[in-house]
């Protein structure tokens, strides 16, 4: 495996959606070589940082007048 | 003599009776599907127009729509995909108002390879979570994806943000699988890119 194969296969590597085989060649490739590491480190940390904070925050308040502005809306269309 | 195995049963999703219910007229159903998923309606407005007021209209006319087409809805896909769907192409008729000028699709950005091809190669520092408080944090992540075009915004949003699979993804930007994966790959390594930035670990020579 070359570092431009590593590269197609990182999105199935991170979704778990490589064959065993796949992820041993990925696996050994990254022991030997630091740039595909240092990619795949920091892409799989990328991933991980969005997933575990929430950017756009929905306020109880802000929740609120949304439900209610959407009810509103649907129940003025009955 | 073997006992008989019963046929496993698929697992019906909640939602359907939920739609069913709405359907037959019952408004308390619809409405614990509104709360359901108001917040997640409203987070993938607010990525892919980066702009509040615009998420919260989005968000009114998404249901709204859903509400009216109930009908139309066939249970094909789950009722969250279908929603979603209704939610992204509102979002990217009001980013087609904004710039009258220029068309907004989920094509219009696929031809650059800008930012793709990994150029940053330096190790990041550990735990930047911990580098920065959780109001930083998040300042940084939101500048970081307004800088993805609309069309890798929406992908990674949906994906990795909002946990759809590939298929539910695909089926709710109108895209196949193939195209959903590629923009993906690509969303991941610019963020990457762009993250590096800020949390890289400092090299000799080299700025933070």
């Amino acid at each position: 495996m070359n570092c431009t194969d590593l590269l197609s296969h990182l999105s199935d590597y991170f979704d778990d959606q490589l064959t065993t085989e796949l992820r041993e060649e990925i696996s050994e490739h990254t022991a030997g070589c630091q740039h595909c590491r240092v990619v795949l480190n920091t892409t799989h940390q990328t991933i991980e940082v969005y997933k575990g904070n929430e950017i756009y925050e929905v306020s109880p308040g802000l929740r609120e007048r949304l439900h209610s502005a959407i009810m509103a809306k649907c129940l003025a269309k009955r | 003599m073997p006992a008989i195995q019963s046929p496993a049963t698929e697992e019906v999703h909640p939602d359907v009776a939920l739609v069913a219910r709405a359907k037959a007229g019952d408004t308390a159903a619809f409405e614990q599907l509104v709360r359901q998923y108001e917040r997640q309606i409203f987070r993938v407005a607010q990525h892919i127009t980066q702009n509040r007021e615009d998420a919260e209209d989005i968000t009114q006319d998404a249901f709204l729509k859903a509400y009216e087409k109930l009908e139309q809805f066939q249970g094909n896909s789950k009722f969250s995909t279908w929603l979603v769907r209704i939610a992204v192409n509102e979002s990217l008729m009001r980013l087609r108002k904004r710039k009258t000028s220029k068309t907004v699709s989920m094509d219009e950005d696929v031809r650059t390879e800008e930012g793709s091809i990994p150029r940053d190669f330096a190790e990041w520092r550990p735990n930047p979570e911990q580098q920065y408080n959780q109001a930083e944090l998040a300042d940084i992540l939101r500048k970081t994806i307004q800088g993805l075009p609309p069309g890798f915004r929406t992908v990674f949003t949906l994906r990795d943000v909002e946990n759809l699979s590939t298929e539910e993804t695909a089926e709710a930007l109108g895209l196949s699988v193939p195209a959903v994966k590629s923009r993906l790959l690509r969303a991941r390594l610019q963020l990457r890119e762009r993250l590096s930035r800020y949390f890289r670990q400092k090299q000799e020579g080299q700025p933070a």
